[in-house]
């Protein structure tokens, strides 16, 4: 292509010379056009000898308070990577895009760091919504994902990688948690979300298992409410109104993102006490905590794989690194940044077990992958393409921390399909072979969806 | 003689006195040991011991486990209660009460609780503190055991009734007292006697107390609770209209803040301006920062911080306000589409420049204790924020109206909107008026930023969430007229409120939408129109 340039302008320069009769101008022109493409070309050899990792995270509009520090952890993962040598003798390069919590802006910058920036893996989404504006991509141009965040199953793709937890790792344990004694003997049920796929399928999910627990449909209200909303007055009320019904009450909330404070506020306001209603929360961690007094909080619960306040060796690390690395001695850690934790060490391990970056290797390399998560245990890929994480149910503090009043013994495999919905209870997702299918029906035996 | 024996008899006496007390303090000490040690379910066994011992300490014991404030000192594994945080804790033995010093967090070991045991400590509290001196409490204790109903507090109820001189909270134990006799074996008169009081004190946990009666009776007793609970149903559905209409206000109040700036620039100037939510965002965020230098400079003042903030916002926004007009509004007058253009991507840049000073996470603004909390009118619960917010919407209005009415801009800006061709040939500086009614519906704009701060989260985002509505409001209740942006908030406010029940809150908002555009096409200037001759 430099060839080509360098000889179409001396073509050029010299017609022009002809013209105008400056046979000097012309070299220095042709000299200067041929110096500009060797440094060019020297520039992109040596950006050739670095891995580039894509990190596709919300900058800016709804989601950036969200995913702004999930872009901080992979640069600090990268850097930390580079330090031990880099990977298969090669530095580690971050390409950092914003697509603007602006849903199919995901898939364009998508695909133009799978093919112009050629990165060897992306690591980003938050919302289902993103995410599934990116699978046609990711699934055109063999590209390989990490998604790092919390979501509603019913999906595995052969190029996505879920290190967040399915409903089997967060919604279900925390329904189980506030049926047993310890958590109340809940018997009437709110199931709040917010207006998208994600809470939409996982109150699908809650709501068949507590029939199938043998809660009566008038001991379940579900509610939902569009993005951002802020007028919780009515909503409380009428929360407040089906919990004085006699029995203990508890809200399921799939609140996202900005309209969780309002929320809160207005609980703290109309004096709903933890103890009276309790409320467990799927989406709001440490980060979200940060802009709220939890004071009159204290006592409501969320339900995740990962809290900044357990105390492991590897955690304490892991949060005195953070620290360092943002130069921000406050700076909170949540759960998704440890999923992107584990998926980027997975990710290294798969590299360097195949050889090479190419994601056709590297996918299969990656199932039976092994690394330690930071609460002490190890996490597995599994064949689903999901992993393996502990479940921790904890009460907010009034510093904005948690304090985890319960967690499963072992870690939990993630399972894509959700057994309890019928549309999908005979599905299975394995990717290995002789299946290699993301929706596999067990009773009819065949494929489904897209295989291989 | 007679001395000495005395002495004799008395000293043994003395002696086993001594004793006992010391083997009450060591019961004291046993129940104290248990309660700090084990799991959640020890804890819970411990709790109800503690209480059901008579002990004098147990109930501000229990008081500071509840509220998170018993801790263990790692040093000598002392169990004390301990007063404020971080580096300064002031520590009382908890056995005795006696002060214990100070300590760090650090060197204190929180005693954990979790929901259910807050729920038990409740319930015992409850029994403990039936003769308190304050009377808050005792109502607190009586409305607690109202609401669980447990039959072990009867004895220490009919006590505290006995020794009760306040009607008021003789009252709620009299109600309390009902709720245990209906869940105990008591004959059935009695029991028709204790719904009719429940029926009677009629609010949404009588409701619960009745159902749970009407789910395990029989005969009479069934049909007496069945009859009770419809009449309290019908009286809540009553109070809940009403309760409807206070949040219609509500909203409407927080509607009426937001949209009275851009009704003014909309209305003198025919200026679309889409950056004025982000005038209210920069408000909340000048409320975010007077609370940081207050809390750094004079922690003293941080009741009066939403106060202090109010000038501070509207002088910001204000500012931003007439900049804007100067720079960019100014040479864009007459072409509204390009003015809408403009001010959409300067509503981005602020955005984006707020957003790289501060942060794209939420700002915590914390609400003055005279701004947080309810109180009951009846059956409705108001909550002084809102309470507050809708008083505050109502001065800003009549101090806007007062403005137009009696100051010289006032005159100015009518003037203007009336006529502008003609108040210019009258002498009147056009070019200054209109900077001066830009900077004052930024400037409000920025108040409502100060309003909505408390009840909103402070985001680069927030002004997003009001500009659709305002603008709805404004078109709504007829360009450049107050009173119909008055009207238009609250009418706009109550019929979301009582569609949000029915439909909820997604397609409320969308009825609202559909009702807004019909309304337009019969009623294009909304609903009070300016009249006059030279509006187009």
């Amino acid at each position: 292509m430099a060839f080509a340039f360098l000889t179409i302008s001396t073509g050029l320069s010299v017609e022009n010379d002809k013209e105008s009769g400056m046979k000097l101008g012309s070299m220095i022109r042709t000299g200067l056009v041929a110096a500009g493409f060797l440094t060019a070309a020297a520039t992109g050899a040596s950006a050739e000898d670095t891995i580039k990792v894509g990190i596709l995270h919300s900058l800016s509009g709804t989601m950036a308070i969200s995913e702004t520090t999930l872009k901080d952890v992979m640069l600090m993962l990268i850097d930390e990577q580079n330090k031990k040598g880099g990977l298969l003798g090669k530095k580690l390069e971050a390409v950092v895009v914003d697509p603007a919590s602006n849903w199919p802006l995901f898939a364009e910058k998508a695909r133009e760091l799978l093919q112009k920036d050629k990165v060897a893996a992306v690591f980003g989404c938050w919302t289902s919504v993103s995410r599934k504006s990116v699978l046609p991509v990711f699934e055109e141009l063999n590209g390989l994902l990490f998604y790092p965040v919390q979501y509603e199953g019913q999906e595995s793709q052969k190029n996505v990688f879920y290190t967040g937890a399915a409903p089997n790792q967060q919604a279900i344990p925390a329904v189980d948690y506030l049926m047993s004694k310890d958590g109340g003997e809940v018997k009437r049920w709110v199931l709040a979300g917010t207006d998208y796929v994600y809470p939409r399928t996982t109150n699908k999910i809650l709501e068949a298992y507590l029939k199938q627990k043998g809660v009566k449909q008038e001991d379940i209200m579900i509610n939902y409410t569009p993005f951002g909303h802020s007028d919780w007055q009515s909503i409380v009320a009428e929360i407040k109104k089906f919990g004085s019904a006699g029995k203990k009450t508890a809200v399921v909330s799939t609140i996202n993102g900005d309209a969780n404070v309002p929320f809160y506020k207005e609980l703290a306001n109309q004096g709903i006490k933890a103890k009276d209603i309790p409320v467990v929360a799927f989406s709001v961690g440490e980060e979200e905590l940060a802009g709220i007094d939890t004071k009159p909080l204290v006592g409501h619960l969320a339900a995740w794989n990962y809290f900044e306040s357990i105390k492991t060796p590897a955690n304490e690390e892991f949060i005195k690194k953070w620290h360092e690395f943002t130069k921000k001695p406050n700076r909170t850690t949540n759960d998704p940044m440890e999923a992107h934790y584990i998926g980027f060490n997975m990710w290294v391990e798969a590299v360097k077990k195949a050889g090479t970056t190419d994601p056709s290797k590297v996918i299969p390399a990656l199932v039976g992958v092994k690394v330690p998560n930071l609460t002490g245990g190890i996490s597995e890929m599994l064949p689903d393409h999901h992993i393996t994480k502990p479940v921790f149910i904890g009460e907010i503090e009034g510093n904005g921390q948690f304090d985890v009043v319960w967690k499963t013994k072992d870690l939990v495999p993630g399972v894509a399909w959700s057994p309890i919905l019928d549309d999908s209870k005979n599905l299975i997702a394995d990717w290995t072979p002789p299946i290699s299918c993301g929706n596999y029906d067990t009773v009819a035996k065949k494929c489904i969806g897209s295989g291989k | 003689m007679s001395q000495k024996r005395l002495l004799a008899w008395l000293l043994p006496m003395l002696a086993a006195l001594l004793m006992a007390g010391q083997a009450l303090s060591a019961d004291l000490q046993t129940l104290v040991t248990n309660l700090v040690t084990g799991g959640y379910s020890e804890r819970d066994d411990a709790i109800t011991a503690l209480a059901a011992s008579g002990e004098a300490r147990a109930a501000p014991i229990l008081q500071a486990l509840g509220a998170g404030q018993l801790y263990v000192r790692s040093s000598d594994k002392l169990v004390v209660i301990g007063k404020g945080e971080g580096k300064a804790v002031q520590l009382t033995d908890a056995l005795t009460g006696k002060p214990a010093g100070t300590a760090t967090e650090d060197d204190l070991d929180r005693v954990k609780v979790n929901n259910r045991l807050r729920g038990t400590i409740d319930a015992a509290m409850g029994a403990l503190t039936l003769m308190n001196p304050d009377p808050a409490v005792r109502r607190n204790a009586a409305n607690s055991l109202f609401t669980r109903s447990d039959a072990s507090a009867l004895e220490a109820l009919d006590k505290a009734l006995a020794a009760e001189k306040d009607d008021g909270i003789k009252r709620v134990m009299m109600q309390a007292r009902a709720a245990i006799v209906l869940a105990s074996d008591a004959p059935d008169d009695k029991k028709i006697e204790a719904i009719g009081i429940v029926r009677d004190r009629g609010d949404a946990d009588s409701l619960g107390v009745l159902q749970t009666v009407i789910a395990s009776a029989k005969g009479p007793v069934k049909d007496a609770a069945v009859a009770a609970a419809d009449s309290v149903r019908q009286s809540l559905k009553a109070w809940e209209a009403a309760q409807n209409v206070w949040y219609g206000i509500s909203l409407g109040s927080v509607l009426l803040l937001a949209a009275i700036g851009l009704a003014i620039t909309f209305g003198t100037m025919g200026v679309i301006n889409m950056a004025h939510g982000e005038m209210v965002m920069l408000g909340a965020y000048s409320t975010f920062i007077v609370q940081q230098v207050l809390r750094a400079a004079a922690p003293g003042l941080m009741e009066a911080s939403v106060v202090i903030a109010l000038p501070v916002a509207f002088l910001v926004s204000g500012a931003v306000g007439v900049l804007i007009e100067r720079t960019i509004i100014r040479f864009l007058y007459g072409r509204s589409l390009d003015t809408l253009l403009a001010t959409w991507g300067l509503s981005l840049v602020l955005q984006q420049a707020v957003r790289s000073i501060f942060g794209p996470t939420n700002r915590e603004v914390s609400s003055p204790t005279w701004m947080s909390g309810s109180f009951h009118v009846g059956q409705i619960d108001v909550t002084y924020g809102r309470l507050w917010i809708v008083i505050f919407a109502l001065a800003v209005f009549a101090l806007l109206i007062l403005l137009l009415r009696k100051t010289p801009l006032g005159l100015y800006m009518r003037a203007v909107t009336q006529n502008r061709p003609m108040a210019s040939a009258m002498g009147i500086r056009t070019p200054r008026v209109d900077a001066l009614t830009f900077g004052l519906g930024s400037g409000i704009a920025g108040l409502a930023g100060v309003a909505l701060s408390q009840i909103d989260n402070v985001s680069p985002n927030l002004g997003q969430g009001y500009i659709i509505d305002s603008f709805m409001v404004v078109v709504f209740g007829g360009v450049g007229n107050l009173f119909g942006t008055l009207v238009g908030a609250t009418a706009l406010g109550i019929v979301n409120k009582f569609l949000e029940p029915y439909a909820g809150a997604v397609l409320g908002k969308i009825l609202v939408l559909v009702f807004i555009i019909l309304f337009i096409q019969r009623r294009p200037r909304g609903l009070f129109a300016l009249k006059g001759r030279a509006v187009e």
